[in-house]
């Protein structure tokens, strides 16, 4: 063991697995640090599961490099990497009871009786399933099962802990219940985990860092707040979350921001380079960060502002939804929090809309 | 998951229940296919039900009603003699068969490139009739055979072998014969198997060797109960195989009944046809009872 701590360092270089001629993973380089909860986030057909059971050791990369405490494991049988595993569909052995399932990996590992059957009654305790352990995977709600299977995952102590969309099959309730189950137990094992999911919101709610896959390669990694408010590609920005797009042209840089004409105003927007000027962009915004403009509206950070029309104006419980068409025709949604105090727009309705320079970002 | 696997832990009550059922539920409709069947059905009566079943009835009621037959048989050396080869036979062949057919349920499974090739030879003896087969094991296993004369020319004998009509020959060949009814349970079993079991396993940190003693050998239990049920059945009754090229010293029950037959002891062919069937029955009985080979053997009919 190192000395970093509980949780074991991932790294990955230029990782790649190709079946014939398409690659699931085209070069994947991520560093997870030790007792990070990292999130790979993307859609269907991404790599997430490919790159997941290349770490596993249940896939054999085509290219590239997986270092576990930066050592060398592409070599090493799935059975010696000593990781825990929790699969989509749990992966139960049906044949045994809750309790042997989850004292399979400690029997692997010569663990003998008596200390198998405290730790596994632990183990169940942990999952708040203290009763189960008799019972068979089929004698298991959908919950108690996946509760088992990660029991089963981490009974054995590994520093590693990987999971493959574990909550994808359950219901929604369940499944928030268990987002805070899962993050409660990161911060009390201390062990690296690592997620893969297609649900955003599971992403944000859940992890320290998330890595966005598009089409076999990493798009961006960073914090879910990071990622959220400075997305680096319109992929980006449209799967995390939504996001308006706005086409514009550059007039000018001043410092970091960058200076546009948009939808026939001026607008400013946050910029890690420096476009030329005349560059044709696209800046981007969060609905729930635009504001109407008219009445009664006054802030002290500088703003963009923009003349539009409402085309569509939804009630949605907690907050109102519109749909708005700017001058040249380019359609925006805004997300108002709903309040009786607040007047409803009508469609049809002209007006002004305002939001922050530092919440538009040009991708 | 399996339906295979789910099934295999009904329990005894659930099977019954379903077999119990299921008469009920009958509609109409199954009426018309029922139909088209009849002529089969009638043929089957008139030409196999009806001569069978008068057969079996003279073991109680010739020359008059009784069960004397019956009672002299826990007396007859010779058929308690010939009962218990036949028991040992159909049992060695079945562990035979299991220790053969295992190996290639299982490459038929987790070779998909080669199981094409690997069913074909499987499959092979159903294409020839047992008769030529049979013949086949004769020329193998003869005095002067290709076995004996191969050994011979490498030296690793001096004399001939005797294997042919001895029992070893009539369980080499009826081996070889049933070889695919305990491959093809036993394939379907393993292959209703989730395949994310096994990497689950592994990445729990058992050996591909830990991996299939704990956890693919137990979930194909319900195939191997199956195929040796199949076997074991199939073997009680073999005949033209063990009349061949099993000899004549050590005989079977079926050799047996043919042997009374030709002596017109028609009471004594009947009482050991029916004691044949009976434990043929027992046997089936109580291994439809395992749960999950009932399901098994009817998908693997499929
Ligand atoms: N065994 C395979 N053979 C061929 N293509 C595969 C195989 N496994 C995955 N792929 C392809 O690789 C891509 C990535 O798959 P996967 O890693 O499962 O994505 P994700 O988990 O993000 O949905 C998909 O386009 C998939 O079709
Ligand atoms: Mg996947």
């Amino acid at each position: 063991m190192t000395g970093a701590g509980r949780g074991a360092s991932v790294s990955l270089s230029n990782l790649e697995r190709r079946y014939d001629r398409v690659a699931a993973v085209a070069g994947v380089s991520l560093d997870i640090l030790s007792g990070e909860f990292l999130t790979l986030l993307g859609p269907s057909g991404s790599g997430k599961s490919t790159t997941l059971m290349m770490i596993a050791g249940f896939e054999t990369p085509t290219g590239g490099d997986i270092a576990i405490d930066g050592k060398s494991v592409v070599a090493m049988p799935p059975y010696r990497r000593n990781i825990g595993m929790v699969f989509q569909n749990y992966a139960l052995f049906p044949h045994l009871t809750a309790a042997d399932n989850i004292g399979f990996p400690l029997k692997q590992r010569g663990v003998g009786k008596a200390e198998r059957e405290k730790l596994v009654r632990e183990a169940l305790a942990l999952m708040q399933l203290p009763d189960h352990g008799e019972r068979y995977p089929r004698q298991l709600s959908g919950g108690q099962q996946q509760r088992v299977a990660l029991a089963r995952a981490i009974v054995f102590k590994p520093r590693l802990l990987l999971m493959d969309e574990p909550l994808g099959a359950l219901d929604k309730q369940l499944r928030e219940n268990l987002q805070l189950e899962m993050r409660r137990l990161h911060a009390e094992l201390g062990i690296t985990f690592i997620y893969v999911t297609h649900d955003q919101e599971e992403a944000l709610t859940m992890s320290d860092r998330i890595a966005v896959m598009n089409g076999g390669l990493v798009a961006q990694v960073g914090r879910p707040e990071d990622l959220y408010d400075r997305p680096g590609s319109r992929f980006v920005a449209s799967f995390l979350g939504e996001s308006n797009f706005l086409p514009a042209i550059v007039r000018g840089v001043e410092d970091d921001i960058v200076v546009a004409e948009c939808e026939g105003s001026i607008v400013r927007a946050l910029c890690p380079g420096r476009p030329a000027t005349g560059e044709k962009v696209m800046l981007t915004t969060r609905p729930e960060r635009i504001r109407f403009a008219d009445g009664a509206f006054a802030s002290t950070a500088p703003q963009n502002r923009l003349s539009v029309t409402v085309t569509e104006a939804v009630f949605a419980g907690e907050r109102c939804r519109y749909m708005l068409q700017a001058r040249d025709g380019t359609a925006m949604v805004l997300k108002e929090p709903s309040s009786a105090a607040i007047r409803r727009r009508a469609v049809g309705e002209r007006t002004e809309i305002a939001w922050s320079v530092a919440d538009t970002i040009l991708v | 998951m399996s339906e295979g696997v789910e099934i295999r832990f009904e329990g005894l009550a659930a099977g019954r229940q379903s077999g119990v059922r299921l008469p009920w539920r009958l509609s109409w409709r199954p009426v018309m296919p029922l139909l088209l069947a009849a002529p089969l059905l009638l043929f089957m009566l008139v030409f196999y039900a009806l001569p069978v079943l008068s057969m079996l009835m003279r073991s109680v009621n010739d020359p008059s009603w009784t069960l004397s037959h019956y009672a002299s048989l826990p007396g007859d050396t010779v058929f308690l003699k010939v009962f218990s080869n036949t028991l040992y036979t159909s049992l060695t062949v079945t562990a035979g068969a299991l220790l053969l057919g295992y190996p290639v349920a299982l490459s038929l499974v987790r070779a998909p490139r080669y199981a094409p090739l690997i069913l074909f030879l499987v499959l092979l003896p159903f294409w020839t009739s047992v008769l030529v087969r049979s013949y086949a094991w004769m020329v193998l296993l003869g005095r002067h055979g290709l076995i004996n004369e191969a050994l011979l020319a490498a030296g690793m004998i001096d004399r001939p072998l005797r294997i042919l009509n001895t029992p070893l020959a009539t369980q080499i060949a009826m081996v070889h014969i049933l070889l695919p009814y305990m491959v093809l349970p036993i394939a379907n079993a393993l292959r209703q198997i989730d395949p994310s079991l096994a990497r689950a396993a592994s990445g729990l940190g058992a050996t591909p060797w830990a991996t299939f003693r704990q956890i693919t050998l137990p979930l194909s239990m319900p195939g191997v109960a199956a195929g040796v049920l199949l076997v074991f059945v199939l073997a009680l009754g073999f005949y033209i195989t063990p009349a061949m090229v099993g000899g004549t010293r050590e005989i079977t029950l079926s050799m047996l009944i043919a042997q009374q037959v030709d002596q017109l002891n028609w009471a004594y062919a009947a009482t050991l046809s029916v004691l044949l069937l009976a434990t043929a029955l027992a046997i089936i009985a109580v291994f439809y009872r395992l749960p999950g080979v009932g399901h098994t053997l009817r998908a693997s009919a499929r």
